[in-house]
């Protein structure tokens, strides 16, 4: 407390921190202290003779063998595929390369069931986009993509975008005098990149690797739409189908699953941590000019590659997509005379179930995207000008519940809320627990955006007003507010992105009257109404790059560091 | 308006001490600089004084209020003080007129109070012009006078300033100097104004405190200082000039002599002091050829109108002597010293 004071020597803000802080660590930290006491208990008394027996079962080992494959794999591919466009992006001259950015951000942004549910349209025999074209292949043959391999593919696409942006952003920490000095003294490109570029980018390589096999680990959307049908486990959807199968009375077993993901993942999570506190050692330098190394006369052939690789991955699965989502019935090719606005016009207006979970999916994101704002904002401020061991603990763990599989958090919150203390009553099966993971979930997204924003204002600036006699609701209201507020702004554009989007959490939160957009895409699919699910899925894809282009307009007048992809 | 006593004061960073023990008073209206060289405290003292930080020990007075010690403090925004910043620190989202006017905002003064203030303190400052204009749209030393408005139009007891015109070129310097010594003049608020540059000290404030190591070395009008300086930190700090240690002393009758670099010398000192070292400026040396002293000219500097010659006397010290005549390097000099002023150093 005495030091807190000495710094900005104001009580009010003191206290202020306190509280909002106690407010924070419970929102975000305290679901999973609760799902480490439920794993090594026993009714009350410590005991780890669940966690034995789970442990035993055949299909716990076999879901965490599959889930080790499938992300290690899935890891590799999106390290080769994310590694090759961030050196190229960052390094040579190639041109229109914020486009080419841009582009590559989507994977990440679209949610995986519908990066799961637009392949599968462009492959299979019932595919409308190869029966249109007449490649289709003949009825009865399999859908490849429900397979280890189809999953493994997927994932590397859907999480290419981190190791891309990790890589780049290390890359650009290299000076460019480091490079100059290889090349004088004599260094031809590839040695160059070989000898100076790719030991000094190595750090930041592997903290990529890490945390892409963690959200792999905790990818839910593309092994349960691919996985599922192929009778494929991996300890997501295990949790999921255990409880959606046998309902809370398999909560115990579920905790002790959720708490194998929570471990493996801790362990991917400490590993990133472990590469990142080494990057950008003993580089010093100016970085100001990006590198721009000449490719010559490959530059086109390069540059058509990547394109192409853009539209493999990213427009072909539209195409697919927007094709089912425009024919009477699963199956039927697209022609002009078969083309109809039937599914959209269902899912978007006549369906309750559909028309329900956009108010929920929309009121969720907006909601959690506000309160959000209105707790990171002074909690930010004031941590930036009294830090406290509290305050700095709270720092390095606010990340956990995001990087955490959402499958964790989700069996985490279960526990805290299904019976609240001191009452009977239960948060369960109600929209106010999804809304709650929400605000834990997204805790970080909306933390440092704003945080970066507010390590670069001048203290001098909320001093000035204090000293004219400003209190402190005053300070933040008249400046901290409206000087963070490019940063907030992007912040709650990019909760509200990845909330309305979100399935792994609402999967195994959601009951009847309170479903998501997630949950009710996968529903669709699942019971066969592929159609309405494309047509669902494509206005999802419209609004996310909507939204994207709208942070991309607004791109320039944001602090460093707080648009995601222009790190 | 308000004098400020201050009491022991100290403040210490993670075990480093910034300032320690220091007792002063600032009178009611006065203009006083803090001088010193860079890391000496001069920007923790007035950050003490404006609040923003606590005091590690002792009290500040500001007034007839207890402000501030180790335990309680009245938080900056009760203290009715204007702080100027080296960076301004004006808020880039509102205009010119909505940062001069914001004070009086806070205080809840009615509409045409506000309008008729700020447009006085704009004139005052000579802005109206550009009171519709963004910050961003400012030079510098427009800038520097949106923040000196801003602390004017609400009346402070007393105005701190953290070397306001470190950014500013040469000449925008001098003539903010004459801006801030009407400001002076015209509230007759007590400033406190901190810098590192003592030409501007010495032009602007009644009284200069010259610190070191967090403590105030000595604190006295300019002219005080440069005369009469109380120990080596000062005289070397303040003005040009030598300090050589006096070999011997003789009190006879109301006239003080010591024994320095080999002569026999009138000095002057504070009454019945022991004097330990003198200092020597350029205009207590001439040249003569029947000087005290042998030197040779090691460097000549042109200062306009005038040379300094740096010489090195005979037994190896370096002293600093002004002429009008040109001297070459490597020229021999005789020395004559008149009444330097004698201190003792503990
Ligand atoms: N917030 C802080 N934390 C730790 N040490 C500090 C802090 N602020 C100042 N110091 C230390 O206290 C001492 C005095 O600093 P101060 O800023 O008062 O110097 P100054 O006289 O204003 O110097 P300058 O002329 O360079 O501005 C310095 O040694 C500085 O390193
Ligand atoms: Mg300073």
């Amino acid at each position: 407390m005495q030091s807190a004071l000495q710094k900005g020597g104001s009580r009010s803000e003191s206290r202020l921190l306190s509280a909002i802080l106690i407010l924070a660590l419970c929102l975000t930290l305290a679901p999973v202290l609760r799902l480490f006491i439920e794993g090594v208990t026993d009714q009350g008394a410590p005991s780890l003779s669940l966690v034995k027996s789970v442990l035993a079962q055949g299909s716990t080992l076999n879901a965490l063998k599959h889930s080790l494959i499938t992300a290690g794999l899935g890891t590799l591919v999106s390290v080769v595929l994310g590694a090759a466009f961030a050196f190229l992006v960052a390094l040579t001259d190639l041109r229109a390369k914020a486009a080419l950015v841009f582009c590559l951000m989507i994977p990440m942004m679209i949610p995986p069931q519908i990066t799961a549910l637009s392949w599968t349209q462009i492959m299979g025999p019932s595919s409308v986009l190869l029966k249109t074209l007449g490649i289709a292949p003949p009825l009865g043959a399999p859908q490849p993509l429900y397979s280890p391999e189809g999953i493994i593919f997927l994932l590397g696409i859907q999480h290419m975008s981190i190791i891309f942006l990790t890589l780049r952003a290390g890359l650009r920490a290299i000076p460019q005098e480091v490079v100059e000095a290889a090349r004088i003294s004599g260094a031809r490109g590839f040695r160059t990149w070989r000898q100076v570029v790719m030991p000094l980018t190595l750090p930041s390589l592997a903290a990529g690797t890490a945390i892409t096999f963690v959200t792999a680990l905790g990818n839910f959307g593309i092994p349960a739409m691919l996985g599922i049908p192929a009778g494929y486990v991996t300890l997501p959807t295990l949790v999921y189908q255990k409880l959606a199968g046998m309902g809370t009375t398999v909560l115990g077993e579920v905790s002790v699953l959720a708490m194998l993901i929570g471990a493996v993942a801790i362990v991917g999570i400490l590993v990133q941590r472990f590469f990142q506190g080494r990057q950008k050692l003993h580089l010093v330098g100016s970085t100001s000019r990006p590198l721009a190394i000449p490719l010559g006369s490959a530059r086109l052939p390069v540059e058509i590659l990547l394109w192409a690789v853009v539209f493999v991955i990213l427009v072909l699965p539209m195409f697919g997509l927007l094709a089912t989502s425009l024919v009477p019935a699963y199956g039927v090719p697209l022609r002009l005379d078969t083309m109809t606005l039937a599914s959209w016009g269902e899912v978007l207006f006549r369906q309750p179930v559909t028309t329900r979970s956009f108010a929920n999916s929309f009121s969720l994101a907006l909601g959690a995207a506000a309160v959000l704002m209105m707790i990171c904002l002074p909690l930010a401020w004031l941590m930036e000008r009294h830090p406290t061991p509290l305050s700095r603990l709270f720092d390095s763990l606010l990340d956990l519940p995001y990087a955490l599989p959402g499958v964790v958090l989700s069996i985490a919150m279960i526990l805290l809320l299904i019976k609240l203390p001191f009452t009977d009553a239960t948060l369960y099966g109600t929209i106010w627990i999804i809304f709650l993971a929400y605000l834990a979930r997204f805790f970080a997204v909306m933390f440092r955006p704003v945080q970066a924003s507010l390590k670069q204002l001048d203290p001098a600036m909320a001093e000035a007003a204090q000293s004219v006699g400003a209190g402190l609701f005053q300070r933040l209201r008249d400046v901290i507010l409206p000087l963070s507020a490019p940063a907030a702004a992007a912040g709650a554009i990019l909760v509200f992105l990845t909330a309305f989007n979100e399935l792994t959490v609402s999967a195994l939160l959601w009951s009847s009257g309170t479903e998501t957009l997630g949950v009710v895409i996968f529903n669709l699919d699942d019971s066969g109404e592929t159609a309405m699910a494309s047509a669902l899925a494509m206005t999802i894809v419209f609004v996310v790059m909507a939204l994207m282009t709208l942070i991309q307009l607004f791109s320039r007048r944001f602090p460093k560091g707080v648009v995601p992809w222009q790190t | 308006m308000a004098d400020i006593d201050i009491t022991s004061l100290g403040k210490v960073f993670a075990g480093a001490p910034a300032l320690q023990d220091i007792t002063t008073r600032f009178e009611d209206g006065e203009f006083v600089a803090l001088l010193g060289p860079s890391g000496c405290g001069k920007t923790t003292l007035l950050r003490l004084l404006a609040g923003f930080d606590m005091p590690s020990s002792g009290s500040i007075r500001i007034g007839a209020r207890q402000v501030a010690t180790a335990t309680k403090m009245v938080p900056p925004e009760e203290r009715n003080i204007g702080f100027v910043f080296q960076s301004y620190a004006l808020w880039p989202h509102m205009s010119v007129r909505r940062n001069v006017s914001y004070p009086l905002e806070i205080r809840k003064l009615t509409k045409p109070e506000i309008a008729a203030q700020t447009d006085a303190a704009l004139a005052a400052t000579g802005l109206t012009d550009y009171a519709d204009r963004m910050p961003s749209d400012l030079s510098g030393g427009q800038r520097q006078r949106v923040a000196l408005a801003r602390c004017l139009v609400s009346a402070p007891d007393a105005v701190l300033l953290d070397e306001p015109l470190a950014n500013l070129d040469v000449a925008l310097r001098a003539s903010m100097q004459a801006v801030f010594t009407d400001f002076h003049k015209r509230t007759g608020a007590t400033m406190v104004y901190v810098t590192h540059d003592q030409a501007e000290a010495m032009a602007m404030a009644d009284r200069i405190a010259v610190m070191n190591q967090g403590l105030i070395q000595q604190f006295d009008t300019p002219q005080t200082l440069y005369e009469r300086p109380k120990n080596r930190f000062v005289a070397e700090f303040v003005g040009r000039g030598t300090v050589v240690p006096v070999r011997a002393i003789e009190h006879n009758e109301n006239q003080l002599h010591a024994h320095i670099l080999g002569a026999r010398i009138a000095v002057k000192s504070e009454a019945q002091s022991q004097v330990s070292h003198v200092c020597l400026r350029p205009e207590n040396l001439t040249i003569s050829e029947t000087g005290d002293l042998r030197a040779k000219v090691a460097r000549v500097t042109y200062l306009g109108g005038k040379y300094l010659l740096e010489t090195v006397s005979s037994c190896g010290t370096r002293l600093l002597a002004e002429t009008r005549a040109k001297f070459d390097v490597g020229a021999q000099l005789g020395l004559t010293i008149t009444t330097p002023w004698a201190f003792s150093e503990d």
